[in-house]
């Protein structure tokens, strides 16, 4: 069953249009929030005049600072680093605004209609500070966006291993480069969306919320409240429009949906639109990248450093984008020496988090920039360079010497990285391209062709939690925390403990994402559920299973050796005699009131387990695909796309293959289409898909998929992570097809996403150096 | 902005009297008064496309339209596809067998767009199907499971003759 191509559960709703999403869920009486917003990149706030808002009909309240002060506390981060520095950051600013959308005040309505037409009538008085739109202008900036961090610097962190000045003063060759890309917003579909409910008896609130991790949204509302964990339940619900990383922050409209659902007796709603998208909902912003390798004659490394620039927008809730771009440019190779260092950078823009991938696209990007630069100087196949430099399937664990985000060591579970990539290669048929790519030169077309390979740190702690029970009806329920945002869940968690137990997965009914249903949770991010919830969810099955076998065992007075589970029913091996399961678990469950258990039966069929990892695992991924560049217009066509992935063990390839090649697509759009744009103070420039471009089915070309089963050491599924394989190296691929394919012209891809525009510019740019050199001899 | 008008709309065959603002989006009116909450609302600027409704038979953005305007129209919703006996029609069951659908917050709007285009052509080629879906964004898929589904659904049509 684990393994097997199984179809998904949760479609036939969804393609009835009877999912459930926040904005779907019934609340009789509800009421709306709408933001009234900041207009200004950083301006401090003179006055706020709600008058006119609130004589608008239907409006039941404006809430600035000054009203919800008892609850406006200081936020703590969401994750902390000894580097990072604390920020001021409450649910509404008392004085200054750091970026345009910074939610200042919230109106709240009869209607949607209503609480937006008031929201407009909100009068604030700014007065503008000097704004940064990017590191350069906020490491100069005058003015510090958070008092008392003068420079604008957030965190300024290195590590190290081995020496990496020796290495690069002894070494024959050294290159030094500048890289630069910018990855954009998540852009799930659904927008951010959460609604409460105050229940008057109980004092609880009831937040129903689309997020990526119920439990860390509930310690985020219980702590601005001031009420214990007990009094927030918060449910994502079953359907959740997608995620992709800003569904995991924290935000303003989550407490105060909460707060005001108690005040004003009424259930509250927010539902984010696209605009508050573009403005409010955590992005990966930009990093500058400045990459200095050693190597030898025969192209292997010999020492990196990578010294780099990180945007965190106006606030650094964490500093894992960072921190996870570092440690993973040096990939799959061997360097023996390096060093990696950043600062994060305040600017006055939304705040950073992470976007699927987290940091890990820029870091394959730098790496494998790098080695087509090293196979350009040494005049070598650019995969000749790698394969050099691989790290081989016999050296793992593999140590690389640096420490992972997750705070232990960078070091790889298992892998077979030249095996990946030779089955991409022989797939992709890479001689016959280079003869196909020497075809079309002669014919004058700017062919080119792209490898990528790159490695995921996946899987991280702390833990995930599973609970699994056999219920009286015969039926089983298994409880997680992590929530779903279209990946599947209650289809792939069947299928484990349906297979454990040894029943139809029909019989298993999947909750997730309630913190009324287990008491601890994480969330759904880094690629971490599978090997976290799945190993739980596993050692619960095997739990309970072994509750089911002594319970029948003592029922049909048999040797639990000899009992099997078949259909609905535990037998005794070979014969006739049985037990449904649904008897022994309303004995175990319910049993009769004051009256003993038979001897054997154990009360309560039900098991909890929390797995926690000892490290991140390492998923693998490579691609190759030939792409031809049309030079008047800057258009880039896609030929041949092939990858390859390994993320341990697969419970379901239908579905792998599905977050693959979605996550394929995420990572195209970050390589020539989305930028999130802005002006130097930090105006937004792109806040609609007018001018955000994502791919449509008509730029997504056809995918050859394969995959290879390495199992990960680290849980005993030997599971990894899928969740965004697909994304990381497709960056890096384009960039180094298209460079390939402008070789003639000596184009250099420096910086991501390639636009039309930005192609254009770089093609006459060195049309116009070619014309200066011919001059010039 | 309280003026409001009474209109009469007739959503998968069942007419519906409400009263809207002139301002009403169909699209609201469709989720917040009419019950059909399977239209979803993606970016309220007629790109996303996961809004879409046919409209007297033509995909219609419901997040760019008054619900005013739909006055006399014919609307059908995802709510309308499937088969008579409530199970999931062919198109459905494919996009099921072939995981054309992740978050399926995009999926009903991709689904009554893909609807227009089959009855219009039962039997177009993969080019012609992405261009019909090339007005919809969808995050989590790539699209190309939903691209199989669909070729499927064509190549069957073809085969039976329709």
């Amino acid at each position: 069953m684990i393994g097997e191509r199984r179809v998904r559960r949760e479609d036939v709703r969804l393609l009835r249009g009877e999912g459930t999403y926040v904005d779907d869920i019934d609340l009789p009486g509800a009421v709306y929030l709408a933001g009234v917003r900041s207009t200004e990149p950083h301006a401090t706030i003179l006055g706020i005049d709600t008058t006119a808002a609130k004589a608008v009909p239907g409006v039941l309240g404006v809430y600035t600072a000054a009203d919800i002060e008892p609850i406006n506390r200081l936020w703590r981060q969401q994750l902390t680093h000894s580097s990072l520095k604390m920020a001021v950051q409450r649910t509404l600013p008392v004085d200054k605004v750091r970026f345009v959308g910074e939610l200042v005040a919230v109106v709240v309505a009869e209607t949607r209609y209503l609480a937006e037409d008031a929201a407009e009538l909100v009068d604030i008085d700014y007065e503008p500070l000097p704004g940064a739109g990017n590191y350069h202008r906020a490491l100069e900036l005058d003015v510090p966006i958070h008092e008392g961090i003068d420079d604008n610097v957030a965190s300024h962190f290195s590590q190290s291993t081995g020496d990496v000045g020796w290495a690069l003063s002894s070494a024959p060759h050294v290159l030094r480069e500048t890289f630069t890309i910018n990855r954009g917003g998540g852009h799930s579909m659904e927008g951010r969306a959460v609604a409460a409910r105050w229940d008057t008896s109980l004092d609880q609130y009831t937040v129903f919320d689309a997020t990526q991790g119920p439990h860390q949204a509930r310690a985020h509302i219980a702590f601005a409240l001031g009420v214990p964990d007990e009094k927030v339940r918060v449910i994502a619900p079953p359907d959740v429009g997608g995620g992709f990383g800003p569904k995991g922050g924290k935000y303003p409209e989550e407490i105060l949906v909460t707060w005001l659902s108690k005040q004003l007796r009424r259930p509250v709603k927010f539902i984010e639109d696209r605009y508050e998208h573009f403005l409010t909902s955590y992005q990966e912003h930009q990093q500058e990248h400045h990459v200095e390798v050693g190597y030898d004659g025969d192209g292997k490394l010999l020492g990196l450093k990578d010294v780099f620039l990180h945007d965190t927008g106006a606030y650094a809730p964490s500093l894992i984008v960072p921190l996870i771009a570092g440690t993973t440019v040096p990939g799959c190779y061997k360097i023996p020496n390096i060093h990696i260092e950043f600062r994060a950078v305040f600017t006055n823009k939304v705040p950073c988090s992470a976007v699927r991938g987290a940091g890990r696209p820029q870091g394959v990007y730098v790496m494998e920039r790098i080695m087509d630069r090293i196979a350009e100087e040494l005049d070598l196949d650019p995969v000749e360079v790698r394969k050099r430099n691989l790290i081989q399937a016999d050296e793992f664990p593999y140590a690389v010497g640096l420490t992972f985000r997750d705070g232990s060591p960078l070091t790889y579970d298992s892998g077979n990285y030249p095996g990946l990539l030779q089955l991409g290669l022989d797939l992709f048929d890479y001689d016959r391209q280079r003869e196909i790519q020497r075809e079309r030169r002669a014919a004058g077309v700017y062919r080119g062709i792209g490898v990528s390979i790159a490695l995921e740190g996946v899987g991280i702690g702390p833990f995930e939690g599973a609970t699994v029970r056999i219920e009286k009806t015969g039926r089983i329920t298994a409880v997680m925390g992590a929530p779903p945002q279209g990946q599947g869940f209650e289809t792939t968690y069947a299928t484990i403990v349906a297979d454990t137990i040894g029943v139809d997965p029909d019989l298993v009914d999947v909750v997730t994402g309630d913190t009324a249903a287990i008491a601890y949770g994480v969330g759904t991010f880094a690629s971490r559920v599978m090997a976290n919830a799945g190993p739980a969810m596993l050692q619960a099955s095997i739990e309970v299973k072994d509750k089911l076998v002594q319970t029948a065992s003592a029922m049909l007075e048999a040797s639990a050796e000899d009992l099997e589970i078949a259909g609905t029913e535990i037998r005794v091996k070979g014969t006739e005699a049985g037990v449904p399961i649904a008897d022994a678990a309303r004995l175990s469950n319910v049993g009769s009131p004051g009256v003993n258990l038979p001897p054997g039966v154990v009360p309560g069929l039900t098991s909890t387990s929390y797995f926690n990892p000892s490290s991140a695992g390492y998923s693998a991924s490579v691609h190759a695909c030939a792409v031809e560049v049309d030079i008047d217009t800057g258009e880039i066509e896609i030929f041949d796309w092939v990858v390859g992935h390994d993320c341990g063990r697969i419970i379901n390839p239908l579905l792998v293959e599905g977050q693959v090649i979605g996550g394929l697509a995420h990572g195209l759009s970050n390589a020539m289409y989305e930028e999130q744009m802005y002006g130097e103070d930090g105006t937004p420039l792109t806040t609609s898909y007018l001018d955000y471009p994502i791919p449509s089915a008509r730029e997504l070309p056809k995918l050859r998929l394969f995959h290879q089963e390495t199992l990960s050491p680290l849980n005993p599924l030997g599971a990894k992570g899928a969740g965004e394989a697909g994304t990381l190296g497709v960056p890096a691929l384009i960039a180094t097809a298209v460079e390939d394919a402008l070789r003639p012209l000596g184009v250099r891809i420096n910086h991501l996403p390639l636009s039309p525009g930005l192609l254009g510019d770089l093609i006459a740019g060195a049309a116009e150096r070619g014309a200066a050199e011919r001059g010039a001899a | 902005m309280t003026s409001t008008e009474a209109v009469t709309l007739s959503v998968n065959g069942q007419q519906h009297s409400i009263t809207v603002e002139p301002r009403t989006l169909l699209a609201d009116a469709l989720r917040g008064q009419l019950g059909s909450k399977g239209t979803h609302i993606g970016c309220e600027h007629g790109v996303c496309g996961a809004c879409t409704v046919l409209v007297d038979g033509h995909p219609v953005r419901s997040c760019l339209t008054f619900a005013v305007q739909a006055e006399g129209s014919e609307i059908e919703t995802v709510e309308s596809l499937g088969e008579p006996d409530g199970g999931l029609n062919s198109l459905q069951r494919g996009f099921q067998r072939h995981h054309g659908l992740q978050c399926g917050f995009c999926t009903p709007g991709i689904l009554m767009s893909l609807t227009q285009l089959f009855r219009e052509d039962p039997s177009p080629d993969e080019e012609r199907i992405r261009d019909q879906i090339q007005g919809h964004i969808c995050r989590c898929t790539g699209y190309q499971q939903m691209v199989e589904a669909a070729v499927e659904e064509s190549e069957t049509n073809a085969k039976e003759g329709r």
